[in-house]
């Protein structure tokens, strides 16, 4: 028997997903990251709903494992954990507070589009120095999240987070 | 986590149809693959290594949908079966030729897709109606991308165009195998789940005609946006697991670190 002083409520699952970061962007938690779209308790069984920002993300098993790990060590009895795509992950769901935190870590923060075709010609500013005489590289970049840019004033590289 | 099939929807024939969109983009994410650390700039590497990720991303997303209905799981599917028992269309098997080859391949493929995942906006399958609307908005990426090359490389100096003309000249009849009739395609068209592969392939064309054109390149294919007509022969075969040797080295290389530990935890 797992000795606990306190009752497995949503609210302390809530707590402890918001404390797993993203292995890829770690100042965002999963909750941040709207990657968590809800969760259900019943006694001590818990089910976590998740919608994956790209599917391909190498990410997804790392962030399973430790949501499986982290709500068992919490005193769930199982953890089963199900996808969904309904609606999609969208980046604009991240809230403004979070996307001050994708630019304070140095990546820009998706801009808003209803075509990603649009968003080649979208200005986006250098998360370092502010200019927005930056120029796309890629739209791709080191995760499948990501897209390379280059900033004409600072010269530095950076990255700017897929709109999606 | 398993789905229960609605007894209006064609058991059969629904899982030839998720097994192909599986093996199409697990045979062209491996062959895309090829090019990490080999593309002509460093750009296209890491553009061609995304794509290869985010093909076998959504290759695993229609195994998995699979595995729900059937049981049997993606790495058996992808790592057990032997080269003879896929139905990927032979196009996404071929070699990566040269750069000019793997753009323009990439390019109708991810036509292809557009029209495909597109098409499944109304399917009669909930679960595979979800999923295509998820896996669009990745696709979009990647054919703004092939697309923007096809463009700049078809009507750019003599040299890219020669390589962009050997590209459509091979690569066009082999795609149009990509809309090969499935087994039991009759009764996915009748209880909605898609449109069926000839409508597929008419809006395909008429997508990929004047972006061709417009790069200068000559394309096998008469007529106006209303229909287009082609007189270029298919290279099917595929669906019906009969493929070229080209599969089975393929296959030999995707498989090769599996079969040595098929028990092997990574």
């Amino acid at each position: 028997m797992v000795e606990r002083d306190t009752i497995l409520e949503e609210r302390i699952i809530w707590e402890e997903l918001g404390k797993i970061t993203d292995p890829e962007i770690p100042v965002l938690s999963l909750v941040d990251m709207k990657i968590i779209r809800n969760i259900g308790l019943v006694d001590e069984k818990v089910t976590v709903l998740i919608s994956p920002t790209f599917v391909g993300c190498p990410a997804l098993e790392h962030i399973k494992h430790e949501i499986t790990t982290r709500l068992l060590a919490l005193g769930c009895s199982s953890v089963e954990i199900q996808t969904t795509y309904s609606p999609p992950w969208s980046s604009d769901m991240l809230d403004e507070n979070v996307r001050e935190k994708l630019r304070a870590f140095g990546i820009a923060p998706p801009v808003h589009a209803t075509e990603i075709q649009a968003t080649l010609t979208i200005p986006t500013a250098c998360p370092f120095c502010g200019s927005l005489r930056t120029t796309m590289e890629s739209e791709f970049g080191a995760t499948l999240c990501k897209q390379l840019f280059y900033c004409d004033d600072c010269l530095q590289s950076f990255e700017r987070f897929k709109t999606i | 986590m398993n789905i229960e099939l609605p007894s209006s929807l064609p058991r059969e024939p629904l899982l030839n149809l998720i097994l192909a969109l599986a093996d199409d983009e697990l045979m062209l994410g491996h062959r895309n693959s090829e090019w990490t650390g080999y593309a002509p700039i460093l750009e296209e590497d890491i553009a061609f290594s995304n794509i290869a990720q985010d093909e076998l991303g959504h290759s695993l997303v229609w195994f998995t949908l699979y595995e729900q209905l059937t049981g049997k799981s993606p790495d058996a599917m992808a790592f057990e079966r032997t080269w003879n028992h896929f139905t990927c269309c032979r196009f996404v098997t071929y070699p990566k030729g040269d750069f000019g080859y793997t753009v323009m391949r990439q390019y109708l493929f991810d036509e292809a897709e557009k029209v495909r995942l597109g098409a499944f906006g109304q399917c009669s399958m909930q679960q595979l109606r979800e999923i295509a609307g998820k896996l669009i908005r990745e696709e979009t990426y990647h054919l703004m991308h092939s697309k923007g090359l096809v463009e700049r490389l078809g009507d750019g100096t003599m040299e890219s165009h020669r390589h962009m003309q050997a590209a459509v000249d091979e690569a066009f009849p082999q795609a149009l195998g990509m809309f090969e009739k499935l087994e039991g395609e009759d009764e996915l068209v009748q209880s909605g789940v898609f449109s069926g592969n000839d409508m597929l392939k008419a809006e395909w064309l008429k997508r990929i005609v004047p972006v061709l054109t417009l790069a200068t390149l000559r394309v096998p294919a008469t007529g106006q946006n209303g229909s287009i007509e082609t007189t270029a022969t298919p290279d099917e075969g595929g669906r019906r697991k009969d493929h070229t040797l080209h599969l089975k080295q393929l296959v030999g290389d995707l498989q090769q670190v599996y079969r040595i530990a098929p028990t092997a935890k990574w």
